[in-house]
């Protein structure tokens, strides 16, 4: 199950709610519409010119070939202006509905990254992924073809429909009677195709997933021989796909014949009928004829909107999932204008009471409070699911706390705008994720305005020339699809830099040279230890120096702060730390 | 120019059907017989009008008396016509879609075998959104003209068939036939050409604008702590616009055409009245013929786009089948040799002058490399030295670019597929968890019983928190997962190489995120282990270069000195200067101290 789930909505309310997000939209869609109207009246130019020709042309036994000309000119006429007004139509329509998807689109992104980490790790990427691309071409298909085309389908039945009263009311009827199952029907199919089209999105998630997986899997997948398994796995996200694709086409492959018989019966009742009405004189033969050309005008509206409900249904479900994010309120969410401004400066943190626990898992972290003060150095130590990287994440507002409350300089940190707050604190990760181009512009992430020089001086202060001169073309060189050019240790280099370089009060360090060597960390270590100064630093430590460089050290275990104090005092206490630190000083010697 | 890249293109579209039909000669031989019957009976129920509009509807009007035989008969006629044609739409769309579908699946088969053939080296040089994209919306764009194209060779019938049936009718009619028909048909060919740079290009646009919100939000995490949500935002935006203004070129062009196609046949129809008038004035022809000929021409109007669509799709299905091709077409996917590497000892690896680079940078140089079996070998050296390339080379991730990489004294290349990652597993240092059970990702498909599993689980001292977890084997980790620390994702890819048993197995810093009284206990666990094997460990950590019966100390990607750990300690600066760092630090620390406390106490 996906954890975007937006409101539940009918399709009609899914539109109305996707249309109101994009107001490009509407902004001259009145003038559209109109001229789609006059578009749709050039339909029934056919059934008038031959009704005419036929009841006033051949009224004599010859033709009055000058108003035969007359009426076919004008008809011409017409014809051309309907197709000028079609013309304008579409040019606006693409405008309106090309300038909306791009809002939508690009306010989906954005969502995405408002979305808390929680709720991004939930979803698979590349079903996020298809959210602001196929979910959004889908819908600009109907928008621009088959919603175009439901709107000039039900003119055209307008249309034709008067016409049919003006000429034939008995006839109307016939017609009408005749096609009124297929209303009926119609919307049971629809529900099918309905269902069956979620499943065909569903399916094409899954086989993005699946495909994702082998892509990003790939050394895994050969370091471990498990081709065959992957393979096996693909073919069937793909067979799946393919079968409830094929499902829709048999729904659709059903209802189109059923309009073309419907049409049939209804031409022979007209018929039928007519000659009827003809011998007893209520109905002209040009009249008569006129309502065959009529029924085929009847026949395509029904015939196409049921084509186009494939695309209407593939644009609704593309429109509930984009919608699906967008109305996943952000859990951590920006409180804007509305929140502080954190002046620079050092930082003090508070943790008051804090609790955490993934929805529906037990407690991670359980009454947690404790004062950072500013300018200090703080190591939090602790074994693996102490607890610690939660810590990390609540301190950066990665997450809110579920009880309890985090603040900095005083202020609860959910009342701290994000720009400022993302100024203020950095952290970096374990996992120094890179952008594919240069080192430089991954550098530069961190902070967009930052020049070449600056960057290179950068590198120079965290004692990283030597490792810069290194690389064949220094700052140009290009990292890889997600910084793989490098070796792990080097991403954890670029990520400090990076972060570094984003100047940040509080500089949080999440193991964050794990994969370092000890030479390289050693000097990192110094010269963070120097640049930091001022400022507060909080290490996730994995190692013995950086507790004992720290001013303080907060020992994590089973979700809550056993010991705290300086490494000295700790040492000698019997503990958690004791004994970590004695695994630390055999791991180191031994 | 512009025309000889367009008739290119729609050669190559061509090329591209012909592939799909005989891939699917049968599905397409029903598709096009169905949509055939659809043709015929479509010109058939034009002439049964005409037939009835002169038997029944003109007399019985103008005699005030029905004509019951040709009342029958027209009944039966619309009828049958209209059953026929039923079913040549039905088998028309069903055989379509399938067809569609089938070589859908198809392509996705062949280039999702062709990402698990290629090598490492060529899945670095490819971004993910691009090789996603190949397997879905390029595999979908290649075949998109399928759906279409039984209707568009239905509607080809279908014209033979009316302008024979307006020639048998009459000439001078059949004659405006001639010339509107044949109009639209050039004016469909304008359009496409004019159409299929600009839908290349919005095809192009769509597939990057795809490739950035892959990579963004595969970097969201970096994103969200610096901040930098409103510079992706742009970064996305910027494209997303392009796409926009791309795909405004290409309506503005559907849109002048598509009510220019519309109104032809319909200028056709009134251009039939008007020369059948005179014609009927000189008595060659009869109201039901005018007739017959006006609704033949209402009824081709729709239909004869097919052929457009069709046209319509080819620039795109080109794109996207060159795309899927180039996958398919890349050479340098792996050979494999016919040796066996059997036995069930720990197995031997031996490297001899092996060198590696990236593009024009060499990472690796002549580097020479033994580890007698069942011995521990510990790979040392500076960030960016080329230890994890060469830990890569040992299960055939990467060939060497020269020299050679043996185990048991068999090159790795004379191997059989999947020989290697049977007798040596690596562990890499970046964890890749599938979105599946714990089980599943231990085992890989692989099987082994769930003792086996809980073996390699204890081995990697993972037991303990996998028995946690709520469904313990079966719960669900990986992307959509139980949310697993680094350290507990690093051990269950332990486990998954231990569960094989493999006679060499390769530790690419593989514990680094795992504490060290748990790395100390899990490297303990594999010496006293029953599944001996070689190891060949890529560390940092004292503690565990110690366990080693032998230290490779690498340098600028050579081997700069080996040994035993106490004597490299003591003859290779570099070395010493690495795994004592900490020590080193911790030295001149509490010397630092200790002159504090002289100070302080002077």
């Amino acid at each position: 199950m996906s954890s975007l789930h937006g409101v539940e909505r009918s399709a009609l309310a899914t539109v109305r709610h996707g249309l109101s997000l994009t107001p490009e939209f509407r902004k001259g869609m009145v003038g559209t519409l109109a001229l789609a109207v006059l578009a749709t009246v050039g339909k029934v130019i056919v059934p008038i010119a031959v009704q005419q020709t036929i009841d006033r042309g051949l009224k004599g036994s010859i033709p009055d070939l000058p108003y035969i000309r007359t009426a076919v000119l004008l008809c011409a006429a017409a014809v051309v202006l309907t197709a000028l007004c079609a013309y304008l139509m579409n040019v606006r329509l693409y405008r309106a509905t090309e300038a909306s998807l791009a809002t939508l689109r690009t306010r989906g992104f954005r969502h995405v990254h408002d979305l808390s980490v929680l709720t991004q790790n939930s979803e698979r990427r590349g079903a996020l992924v298809s959210r602001v691309t196929g979910d959004v071409d889908q819908i600009s298909v109907f928008m621009q073809w088959g919603g175009l085309m439901i709107i000039i389908a039900m003119g055209q039945l307008l249309v034709a429909t008067v016409l049919m009263f003006v000429y034939s009311w008995q006839l109307a009827l016939t017609v009408w009677v005749c096609f009124l199952p297929l209303l009926v029907v119609l919307p049971r199919f629809q529900r099918w195709l309905s269902s069956a089209y979620t499943q065909v999105r569903e399916r094409a998630g899954d086989l993005l997933a699946a495909v994702g997986e082998s892509v990003v899997g790939a050394a895994v997948i050969r370091a471990h021989g498990s081709e065959a398994r992957t393979a096996e796995r693909l073919d069937v996200a793909i067979e799946a796909n393919k079968a409830a694709q094929a499902r829709t086409q048999r729904i659709v492959a059903t209802v189109f014949p059923v309009t073309e018989i419907v049409a049939a019966l209804a031409t022979t009742a007209v018929v039928l009928i007519g000659v009827r009405l003809g011998v007893a004189g209520d109905i002209t033969a040009g009249r008569l004829i006129a309502f065959l050309f009529l029924i085929t005008l009847f026949v395509s509206p029904m015939q196409t909107a049921t084509e186009m409900l494939n695309e209407a249904q593939n644009a609704i479900a593309g429109w509930r999932r984009i919608l699906g994010v967008l109305d996943t309120p952000p859990d951590v969410a920006d409180p804007g204008e509305d929140g502080v401004e954190l002046p620079r400066g050092p930082i003090s943190v508070s943790f008051e009471e804090v609790g955490f626990a993934y929805p529906g898992g037990a407690p991670v972290l359980t009454d947690v409070t404790l004062d950072i003060p500013p300018r200090s150095r703080i190591a939090v130590v602790g074994e693996t699911g102490s607890g610690k990287t939660t810590f990390a994440k609540l301190l950066t507002r990665l997450m809110d706390p579920v009880s309890g409350r985090v603040t900095v300089d005083g202020h609860d940190l959910r009342g701290v705008r994000f720009s400022s707050l993302r100024e203020r604190i950095v952290m970096v990760p374990q996992d120094g994720f890179l952008f594919d181009g240069t080192l430089e512009e991954n550098i530069r992430f961190g902070r967009p305005s930052a020049t070449r020089e600056e960057i290179l001086l950068a590198l120079t202060e965290l004692g990283l020339a030597d490792w810069l001169e290194g690389l064949p073309e220094g700052l140009d060189t290009p990292v890889g699809q997600r910084g793989e050019s490098l070796s792990a240790g080097e991403r954890q280099l670029v990520a400090l830099v990076r972060a570094y370089l984003a100047d940040p009060d509080l500089l949080l360090l999440d193991e964050a040279t794990s994969a370092v060597d000890p030479a390289t960390e050693v000097r990192l270590a110094r010269a963070l230890d120097g640049v930091t100064r001022g400022r507060t630093a909080v290490s996730i430590a994995h190692r013995l120096s950086t507790a004992e460089a720290a001013d303080e050290v907060l020992v994590f275990d089973a979700g809550r702060v056993v010991q705290r104090g300086p490494h000295a005092e700790l040492v000698g206490e019997p503990g958690v730390y004791a004994g970590l630190h004695a695994s630390w000083v055999s791991a180191a010697r031994s | 120019m512009a025309s000889k890249v367009t008739s290119a293109v729609m050669r190559q579209g061509f090329r591209v059907l012909g592939v799909a039909i005989r891939a699917e000669r049968g599905v397409f031989a029903v598709a096009v017989l169905s949509s055939a019957v659809y043709g015929v009976m479509t010109v058939a129920s034009a002439w049964a009008l005409g037939w009835a509009t002169q038997n029944l509807v003109l007399p019985s009007l103008s005699e005030g008396r029905i004509a019951t035989g040709a009342l029958t008969a027209t009944v039966l006629l619309i009828l049958g016509v209209a059953l026929l044609k039923a079913l040549g739409v039905a088998g028309r769309r069903y055989f379509a879609g399938v067809m569609q579908y089938r070589m859908q699946a198809r392509s996705r088969r062949e280039v999702t075998r062709q990402y698990l053939k290629l090598p490492l080296a060529w899945h670095h040089k490819h971004p993910t959104g691009q090789l996603l994209s190949n397997a879905s919306a390029d595999a979908e764009a290649a075949w998109g003209p399928l759906a279409p194209l039984p209707m568009a060779v239905g509607v080809v019938v279908m014209l033979i068939t009316a302008a024979f049936a307006l020639v048998a009718t009459d000439p001078v009619l059949a004659l405006v036939g001639f010339l509107i028909f044949p109009a639209i048909a050039v004016l469909n060919f304008v359009y496409q050409r004019k159409l299929s740079p600009l839908a290349t290009k919005a095809q192009q646009l769509r597939a990057e604008v795809s490739e950035i919100a892959h990579e963004s939000f595969d970097g969201a995490l970096v994103v969200k702590t610096l901040g930098r949500e409103d510079e992706e935002a742009a970064r996305f935006r910027a494209r997303a616009e392009e796409l926009r203004d791309a795909n405004i070129a290409v309506g503005r062009v559907r849109g002048l055409f598509d009510p220019l196609l519309e109104a032809l046949p319909t200028l056709g129809v009134l251009a039939v009245l008007l020369a059948g008038a005179g014609r009927l004035e000189g008595g060659a022809i009869t109201p039901g013929v005018l007739v017959q000929v006006a609704y033949l021409f209402t009824l081709l109007a729709f239909p004869i786009r097919a052929l457009g669509w069709v046209l319509a799709e080819l620039p795109r299905a080109v794109v996207g089948y060159e795309r899927v091709r180039s996958v398919l077409d890349t050479t340098g996917s792996m050979e494999y040799g016919s040796a066996n590497l059997t036995g069930e000892s720990p197995a031997s690896l031996r490297v001899r002058g092996l060198g590696y680079a990236y593009g024009d940078s060499a990472v690796l140089h002549e580097v020479d490399l033994d580890v007698p079996p069942g011995r521990t070998v510990a790979l040392v050296g500076p960030t960016g030295s080329g230890k994890s390339t060469l830990a890569q080379t040992f299960v055939r991730l990467v060939d060497p670019a020269r020299g050679a990489v043996m185990i048991d004294g068999v090159d790795l290349r004379e191997v059989v597929r999947g020989g290697v990652s049977e007798t040596v597993a690596l562990v890499p240092q970046q964890t890749f968890l599938f979105d599946d059970t714990v089980r599943g990702n231990v085992t890989l498909g692989l099987p082994v019983g769930d003792e086996d599993v809980w073996a390699a689980l204890r081995l990697a001292q993972a037991d303990g928190f996998v028995s946690a977890l709520p469904e313990g084997l079966d719960t669900k980790v990986g992307e959509r997962g139980t949310s697993l620390s680094g350290g507990q994702r690093q051990r269950l890819a332990l486990a998954r190489a231990l569960v094989r048993r493999p006679r060499l197995l390769v530790l690419d810093d593989a514990t680094s995120s795992v504490d060290p009284q748990v790395e100390a206990k899990i490297l303990q666990g594999l010496r006293d282990a029953s599944q001996a094997s070689t190891v060949v460990v890529v560390a940092y950590r004292m503690a565990t270069i110690a366990l080693a019966d032998e230290v490779v100390y690498l340098d600028h990607g050579r081997v700069a000195d080996r040994g035993p750990h106490g004597e490299l300690l003591l003859r290779c600066r570099g070395y010493r200067n690495l795994v004592t760092a900490y020590e080193r630090e911790e030295a001149e620390r509490e010397a630092l101290d200790a002159e504090e406390e002289e100070e302080v106490s002077a």
